[in-house]
């Protein structure tokens, strides 16, 4: 049982990353939302706000490293001219051209703008840190950008998990 | 004995740096929606963002719109690092400008600028 060059990296890039980012998005999300001076103590709210900072930074270096090695590893890979690439075996087929012309064709632009909202709501928690908790406008726009972040991260990686489905980079 | 919630203060920070951080988000999207659009109406433009082969235009793309989102957060943020910014504006702004990214990266919209 082994793992091929092209296999590991599309692994490090869908699955590995994929979970990470998955993974600090459920955390953020629920310690965003109830971060609030009413639901939290003194000593609660340093350690809710030193997990956030950590949460937060962590999901916009996944959502980095995520497009970085999609885009420049596997990304190749996939548009390769030979007719045995991924790209060429759902052009070849009408019946999966569409897997291509619109699905790759979105999720490859589409997930680029995940790093940058994570980023920008990574930086709000660091920046402000426990003030979130007094400023509700605040809070809730890095919530707002934390949830469009994992939106169009989502879109991306549905249709990634499905294009793979169709026509596996090997 | 019983933690009471937390009522202490702490230094408030000026809203300006929030305002630069969005700004900066919906700059970077709507250039990577622009180019992503232009690069299928212009041949020219696409042969230029070609800046690698294996990667094709798509390097060109994001390597200027997180070109694009790094220098305008950088500039933004310096400009209004000690200012007070109106966060209701700078949202609206910054939607509109991340919905045109959007509807500039979505398909259907710009392959329909493509040569027949």
């Amino acid at each position: 049982m082994e793992l091929t060059n092209r296999e590991f990296w599309t692994l490090v890039h869908g699955l590995i990353l994929g979970s990470a980012f998955l993974l600090a998005f459920a955390g953020g999300l629920a310690g965003l939302y109830s971060l609030r001076p009413e639901y939290v103590t003194t000593a609660g709210m340093a350690e809710r706000v030193r997990r956030l900072k950590i949460g937060t930074s962590a999901m916009a270096i996944a959502a980095w490293a995520t497009v970085i090695t999609g885009t420049w590893i596997v990304y190749p890979w996939y548009r390769e001219t030979s007719p045995t690439s991924a790209k060429s075996i759902l052009l070849s087929d009408p019946d999966t051209a569409d897997w291509h012309e619109f699905g790759m064709e979105w999720k490859e632009h589409i997930a680029w703008i995940a790093p940058m909202l994570a980023t920008a709501a990574a930086f709000l928690v660091v920046y402000y840190g426990a003030g979130l908790a007094r400023n509700e406008r605040l809070r809730k726009i890095v919530l707002v950008l934390f949830v469009a972040a994992f939106a169009t991260a989502a879109i991306a990686g549905i249709l990634g998990a499905l294009i793979t489905k169709a026509a596996a980079v090997k | 004995m019983v933690d009471t919630p937390t009522t202490a203060p702490v230094s408030e920070r000026p809203s300006g740096p929030a305002a630069a951080a969005i700004l900066a988000v919906g700059i970077g999207a709507l250039v990577l929606g622009f180019l992503t659009t232009l690069n299928e109406a212009s041949t020219g433009v696409h042969d230029f963002l070609q800046l690698n082969d294996r990667v094709g235009p798509l390097s060109g793309k994001t390597i200027f719109a997180v070109i694009a989102y790094v220098v305008s957060w950088a500039a933004l943020g310096t400009a209004w690092k000690d200012k007070e910014k109106d966060l209701g504006l700078v949202i609206k702004v910054g939607l509109v400008l991340l919905a045109l990214g959007l509807l500039g990266t979505f398909p259907t919209f710009f392959l329909a600028f493509a040569p027949e």
